[in-house]
C-alpha cells in the first residue's frame, strides 16, 4: 500500500472529482471531498516524511519502466510542494462551507467541489510527475478547472466582472501553457525524450543549438506568465479579486507556487547539467524581473482600495522575493526561496481567508468597508494582523526568517543594492498592511455595522491554524529551514559550476 | 536561577499577562512585584554568565550575557519599570501598562543580549510596544504622532537589520562586540542605533511623539528607547570620533529648542536629547573614564528624567494643562510635587550633591584628560544651558512665577511615592556615589567632590541662574524697550540669541518643508502610475498582455546572439 502512495496522491482526488457530480447531494459531497482532501493531506505528510528520512522515491506508473512509461519522482523539493498544496487544499475546503454558500449559486455548489478537487489534482500532478509532457497535461487540468472556479464568482452576487477576469486569465493562461508545450516540443525534437532525468542527461550535448536555446526561452516565458511575475502579472489581480473568496485563498497560496516549482525543476533538474546561470543571461533576467515585481507589486498594493486586489499585488511582490532567491544563485538565497514558498503560502491563504470572512459580513472588501471591524470581528481581524505581520517580516514571524535569509543571500552575492530593495519593499508592505489595520482598529465605521460578526468556527479555525503556523515557523524555524537547506544543496549540487 | 526565562522575556511576558487580568487588586500586585522579581533575577545571575538559548537559522542565540555594563542597564531599566508601574498604578488603560512592561522587558533584553540577532529582536519589540504606549493616550494627535514614530523606528529597524546581516556575512558570527564604522554593514548598524538615540537628523521624533503620550506614558517612554541606544553604542562603538560631534550637536539642539518651547513636557523631552548628547559625547571620547561617565550618566539620567516627567505628569493629571504660560504658582497647593520636581531639576543641572553632578562630571573630566579643550568648553557652556532650560525654566514656570489661580492638590499616594523614591535616589546617589561607581563597567577611583570642581560648578550654575532671571522678561516674551548701557546685555545678547536660534529653526523648517514637498510629489506621481486606473495596476487588455509575453520572449532570444 505505502509503495503506491505516490500514485494515490493524484488518483484519489482525480477519481473523487467525477464522483462528486454523481453524488450531487450537497452534504454528502462536502463530507466526501473533505475525506478525500484529508486523506490526500495524510498521504503527502507520509511522503514528506519518507523522502526526508529515506531519500527520493521513484514510482513507475503501470509498471512501465522510466524512459518508456511515466515516472513519478518525488524528492524533497516536490514532497514539500505536495505537502503545501494538500495542506492548504484541506484547510481551505474546511473553511469553504459558509463562504461558498453565500458567494456561489446554490445549484452549482456540488460542481464547485468537483472542480476544486480537479484543480487540486492538477496541482499535485504537476508537482509529482517526472515527465515534462505529463506535467503539461496536469497544467491544463489545473488551468481549466481554475478558470471555471474563478468564473463562479459571478454567481449569486451578480458579479459579471468575475467572468471577464476568468476570460482574461483563460487567454493568458492558455498562452502560458502553449509557450510551455512549444518549449517541450522543441526539446523533444532534439532529444526524443520527455522524462526529466533523461532530458537532463541528453540536453548538454545539444545545448549549443538554437533550438534548445529557444526552447528554454519559451519555457521560461511561459512559466513566468503562470507564476505572474512582472510584466506578465496582469491576469492575477482581477482573477483573485473577482473569484469566490475560497478560490482566491486556495489559488493564491498554491497555483503560483507550483509555477515557481516548475521553474525550479526546469532550471535545476531538466537543464541541471548545464550551468545556465554562468552561460546564459537567465540570472540577470530573473533578478531584474524579480526586483521590478517586488517594487511595483508593493507600490501598487499600497494604492489599492479593493483589499483582495491589494493582496494580489502583494503576491506579485512576494513571488518577486522567491524568484530573486533563485536568481541570486547561492545556497542561502535559494533556501530563502524555498522557505518562502512555504511561509508565503501559509500567510497569504490566511489573509485571503480573513478577507473572505469580512466579505461574508459586510459584502465588500473595500478598505473603507473595513472601518471599525477590529471591534466587531476581533477574531478575524486579529488573524489578519498576525498574518500581515508575517507578510511584513516582523521578528518572530515566519516572514522574518525568509526575509533574513534572502537579505543574507543577497549580501553573500555581494549585491548591496538588491538587499536594499528587499528592505524597501518590506517597508512598503508595512504601509499597505498598516492601512488595513488603521481602518479596522482606529477608524469609526461610517454607518453602524450591527451585522458584522466573526464567522463560525468552520471559518476561523482554519484561518487561525494558518496564522498560528506563521508564528510557529517564525519562532521554531529549524524544521523548515533545515529542509529548505537540504533542498537548496541538492538543487545546486547537481549543477556544474 | 534555574529554568526562569531570561529577565527581559520574563518582564515582557508579565506585560502580556496583565492584559488578561480582570481583578484590579491582583493586577496592581503583579505590577509592583514583577519588576522586583526581575531585578532579583538579574542580580542572581553571576558575572560572565553566558546562557545559550535557542537556535536561529544557523546560529546559537545568547539571550543572556551578564557583565557589569549589561547589569547596570538592566538594573536601572527594571527599577524604572517598578517606579513607573507605581506611578501609573491607577492608570485605567491597562493596554498602556501592559505595553510599558513589554517595552521595559525589551529594553532589559537588549541590555543583556549577547548577540546581534537577539538585540535586533528585542529592538523591534521595543519599537512596537512603545508605539502602543503612545496610542494609549487615545487622542487624535497621539495617534498621528505614533504613526510617524513607528514608521521612523521601523525604518531604523530595517537599516539595523541590513547592517547586522552584512556583519554576519562578513564576519560569520553574531556576537555583539565592539566594532568600528569601517565597513558598510557597521555603518548601517551605527545609523540604526543612532536613530534610536535621537541623533541628528533624526532628533525630532522624540519631541514629536513623547509629549503626546498620556501623563504616565511619557514617564516610561523617556527611559528606555534612547538609553538602550546609549547602551548599544557603549557596547558597540566606543571611541568612534564622529560621536563626539553628533553628541555636541544634540546637546545644543536640545537646549535651543527647549528654551523656545512652551509645553512643559516637550521642554523635558528636548532635554532628553540634550542629556543623551552628553552621553554620546562620552562614548565618542571612548576612554574608560568617559565610558564610565556615559554609563553612570545614563543611570542617573533615567532617574531624574523620570522624576521630572513624573512631576510634570502629576501637574498634567491634576490640571489638564500642558502650557507653561498657563501654569504657575502651583507650589502653594502641590508642595510635594514642587519639591520633587525641583530636586529633579537640580539633578539634571548637575548641582553638587545630586546624582547629575557625580555622573556628568566624569564625562567632562574625561574630555579634559584627553585634552579635548573645545569639547570641555562646549560641555561647560552646555551645562549652563541645561540649567537654564531644565533646571530653572521648568520648575519656575510651572511651580512658581505668576499665580495662575489654580489650586490643585498633590497627586494620589502612589504617584507621590514614586516621586519620593526617585527624589531620594537622586539625592542619595549624589551624596554617596560609591555604590553607583561600583556598578560601572570599569573600575574607578574617581572622586567627584574636589574643591575646584564643586566651586567651578556652583559658579557656572549661579551665573546661569543670574542670566535666567535677568533674561526673564524676554523669556516671557514681554520685552520692554529701554535703551541704556544695559542694552548690551538686555537687548543685544538676547537678540543675537534669538536671531541665531530663529535662523537655525527657519533653516530646519525650510529643509523639512522642502523634503515634505518632494515626498508629496513622489507619492502623487507614484499614485498616478500605481493607483486605481494607473498604468501598472489597471486591468490590461489581453492584447497588450500577450504582446508583453512576446516581447519578453524576444528579449530572451535576442540575448543569446552575443
Amino acid at each position: 500500500m505505502t509503495a503506491h502512495l505516490p500514485v494515490l496522491q493524484v488518483v484519489l482526488p482525480l477519481m473523487a472529482a467525477p464522483l462528486c457530480v454523481v453524488i450531487r447531494q450537497l452534504t454528502l459531497v462536502r463530507l466526501f471531498s473533505l475525506v478525500v482532501t484529508g486523506t490526500a493531506f495524510l498521504i503527502s505528510a507520509t511522503l514528506l516524511y519518507q523522502v526526508n528520512t529515506a531519500g527520493p522515491i521513484s514510482y513507475a506508473i503501470g509498471n512501465w519502466p522510466a524512459p518508456y512509461g511515466i515516472e513519478y519522482r518525488i524528492d524533497l523539493l516536490n514532497a514539500v510542494l505536495l505537502f503545501i498544496i494538500s495542506l492548504i487544499g484541506f484547510l481551505v475546503l474546511i473553511y469553504s462551507k459558509n463562504s461558498i454558500a453565500r458567494e456561489i449559486t446554490q445549484n452549482r455548489l456540488y460542481l464547485f467541489h468537483s472542480l476544486y478537487l480537479l484543480c487540486m489534482t492538477g496541482l499535485l500532478g504537476m508537482v509529482i510527475t517526472g515527465d515534462v509532457f505529463n506535467l503539461f497535461v496536469f497544467l491544463e487540468i489545473t488551468a481549466l478547472s481554475s478558470y471555471a472556479l474563478i468564473a463562479m464568482g459571478g454567481g449569486r452576487l451578480g458579479n459579471p466582472q468575475a467572468l471577464y477576469a476568468a476570460f482574461r486569465y483563460l487567454i493568458l493562461g492558455t498562452l502560458g501553457g502553449t509557450f510551455y508545450i512549444i518549449g517541450v516540443g522543441l526539446m523533444y525534437m532534439m532529444t526524443g525524450a520527455l522524462n526529466m532525468a533523461d532530458l537532463a542527461r541528453l540536453l548538454p550535448s545539444v545545448f549549443d543549438t538554437t533550438t534548445i536555446q529557444a526552447a528554454l526561452g519559451f519555457l521560461v516565458v511561459g512559466i513566468t506568465l503562470k507564476m505572474a511575475l512582472f510584466p506578465l502579472h496582469m491576469w492575477q489581480a482581477a482573477a483573485y479579486a473577482r473569484a469566490p473568496s475560497t478560490v482566491s485563498s486556495f489559488l493564491a497560496a498554491t497555483a503560483t507556487k507550483v509555477a515557481v516549482y516548475v521553474q525550479l525543476r526546469m532550471i535545476f533538474t531538466v537543464f541541471g547539467q548545464i550551468p545556465l546561470f554562468r552561460d546564459t543571461p537567465l540570472d540577470e533576467i530573473l533578478i531584474v524581473l524579480a526586483l521590478s515585481s517586488m517594487i511595483i507589486g508593493s507600490l501598487s498594493a499600497v494604492y489599492q482600495k479593493d483589499m483582495r486586489r491589494m493582496l494580489a499585488f502583494s503576491s506579485l511582490a512576494q513571488i518577486g522575493y522567491i524568484v530573486l532567491g533563485i536568481g541570486l544563485n547561492n545556497a542561502t538565497a535559494l533556501s530563502a526561496s524555498i522557505v518562502h514558498l512555504f511561509n508565503h503560502a501559509l500567510m497569504k491563504s490566511a489573509l485571503f481567508m480573513a478577507l473572505g470572512a469580512v466579505f461574508m459580513s459586510t459584502h465588500s472588501v473595500k478598505r473603507g468597508a473595513m472601518r471599525g471591524l477590529g471591534r466587531n470581528m476581533p477574531i478575524t481581524m486579529a488573524a489578519f494582523v498576525v498574518a500581515g505581520l508575517s507578510l511584513i517580516g516582523v521578528p518572530l514571524t515566519s516572514g522574518f526568517i525568509s526575509k533574513w535569509l534572502l537579505v543574507q543571500g543577497a549580501l553573500e552575492s555581494g549585491m548591496w543594492p538588491v538587499a536594499l530593495m528587499i528592505l524597501v519593499s518590506s517597508l512598503l508592505s508595512i504601509i499597505y498592511i498598516w492601512k488595513v489595520v488603521e481602518a479596522a482598529y482606529f477608524k469609526k465605521p461610517k454607518r453602524a455595522l450591527p451585522k458584522a460578526r466573526d464567522p463560525g468556527p468552520t471559518m476561523w479555525v482554519p484561518m487561525w491554524i494558518l496564522a498560528a503556523a506563521s508564528i510557529w515557523f517564525g519562532v521554531d524555524a529549524g524544521t523548515t529551514v533545515g529542509i529548505a537547506n537540504k533542498v537548496a544543496e541538492t538543487l545546486l549540487g547537481g549543477v556544474p559550476q | 536561577m534555574v529554568n526562569l526565562p531570561p529577565p527581559g522575556v520574563l518582564l515582557a511576558l508579565v506585560g502580556l499577562v496583565l492584559l488578561f487580568i480582570r481583578s484590579p487588586q491582583l493586577r496592581k500586585a503583579i505590577i509592583l512585584i514583577s519588576p522586583l522579581i526581575v531585578l532579583a533575577t538579574i542580580w542572581s545571575i553571576p558575572d560572565n554568565t553566558v546562557s545559550l538559548g535557542t537556535h536561529f537559522l544557523f546560529w546559537d542565540l545568547v539571550p543572556v550575557r551578564m557583565d557589569p555594563l549589561g547589569r547596570l542597564f538592566a538594573t536601572i531599566f527594571s527599577l524604572m519599570a517598578f517606579a513607573g508601574g507605581l506611578f501609573a498604578l491607577r492608570q485605567k488603560r491597562v493596554s498602556e501598562l501592559s505595553a510599558a512592561f513589554v517595552y521595559a522587558g525589551g529594553a532589559i533584553g537588549v541590555a543583556l543580549a549577547g548577540d546581534l540577532i537577539t538585540v535586533f529582536i528585542f529592538w523591534e519589540l521595543m519599537a512596537i510596544a512603545s508605539t502602543v504606549v503612545i496610542w494609549s493616550a487615545v487622542t487624535p494627535e497621539s495617534y498621528k504622532a505614533s504613526i510617524r514614530y513607528l514608521m521612523l523606528h521601523l525604518l531604523g529597524g530595517v537599516i539595523l537589520m541590513a547592517g547586522i546581516i552584512g556583519h554576519v556575512v562578513e564576519h560569520g558570527d553574531i556576537a555583539f562586540q565592539s566594532m568600528s564604522p569601517d565597513s558598510w554593514s557597521h555603518i548601517l548598524i551605527l545609523v540604526g542605533f543612532l536613530i534610536n538615540a535621537g541623533a541628528p537628523p533624526f532628533s525630532s521624533w522624540l519631541s514629536d511623539a513623547y509629549p503626546e503620550a498620556s501623563y504616565t506614558g511619557t514617564v516610561f517612554l523617556s527611559a528606555f528607547t534612547t538609553k538602550t541606544a546609549v547602551y548599544v553604542l557603549i557596547r558597540g562603538f566606543p571611541g568612534t570620533e564622529i560621536l563626539i560631534y553628533l553628541g555636541l550637536f544634540m546637546v545644543f539642539y536640545g537646549i535651543v529648542y527647549a528654551l523656545l518651547e512652551n509645553d512643559m513636557r516637550r521642554i523635558l523631552v528636548y532635554s532628553i536629547i540634550n542629556q543623551v548628547g552628553f552621553m554620546v559625547v562620552g562614548i565618542g571620547i571612548g576612554t574608560e573614564m568617559a565610558l564610565n561617565g556615559a554609563a553612570a550618566h545614563a543611570f542617573a539620567h533615567i532617574i531624574y528624567k523620570g522624576l521630572l516627567l513624573m512631576s510634570a505628569g502629576a501637574v498634567l493629571y491634576r490640571t489638564n494643562e500642558r502650557k507653561c504660560s498657563n501654569l504657575g504658582g502651583l507650589f502653594q497647593s502641590m508642595p510635594l510635587t514642587t519639591i520633587c520636581g525641583t530636586i529633579g531639576a537640580l539633578a539634571i543641572s548637575s548641582f553638587p550633591f545630586t546624582s547629575g553632578f557625580v555622573s556628568k562630571s566624569m564625562i567632562a573630566t574625561a574630555a579634559a584628560e584627553q585634552h579635548l579643550a573645545f569639547v570641555w568648553y562646549l560641555l561647560a557652556a552646555a551645562s549652563a544651558g541645561v540649567f537654564l532650560h531644565a533646571g530653572i525654566k521648568f520648575p519656575w514656570f510651572v511651580f512658581f512665577q505668576k499665580d495662575s489661580g489654580m489650586r490643585p492638590k498633590d497627586p494620589p499616594w502612589n504617584m507621590s511615592a514614586a516621586m519620593v523614591l526617585f527624589a531620594a535616589l537622586c539625592i542619595g546617589i549624589g551624596c554617596y556615589p560609591d555604590p553607583l561607581y561600583a556598578l560601572l563597567p570599569y573600575a574607578t577611583n574617581y572622586v567627584p567632590y574636589t574643591v575646584p570642581h564643586v566651586v567651578n560648578m556652583l559658579q557656572l550654575l549661579l551665573f546661569a541662574g543670574l542670566a535666567f532671571f535677568l533674561l526673564l522678561p524676554w523669556m516671557k516674551r514681554t520685552l520692554t524697550i529701554t535703551l541704556d548701557l544695559d542694552w548690551l546685555y538686555r537687548r543685544l545678547f538676547p537678540r543675537v540669541w534669538v536671531v541665531g536660534s530663529a535662523a537655525f529653526i527657519v533653516y530646519q523648517q525650510r529643509v523639512s518643508a522642502f523634503t515634505e514637498l518632494m515626498v508629496y510629489r513622489t507619492i502623487m506621481s507614484l499614485k498616478r502610475i500605481h493607483g486605481g486606473k494607473g498604468l501598472l495596476s489597471r486591468n490590461v487588455s489581453t492584447n497588450s498582455a500577450s504582446i508583453g509575453a512576446l516581447v519578453l520572449l524576444c528579449v530572451w532570444l535576442v540575448s543569446f546572439y552575443k
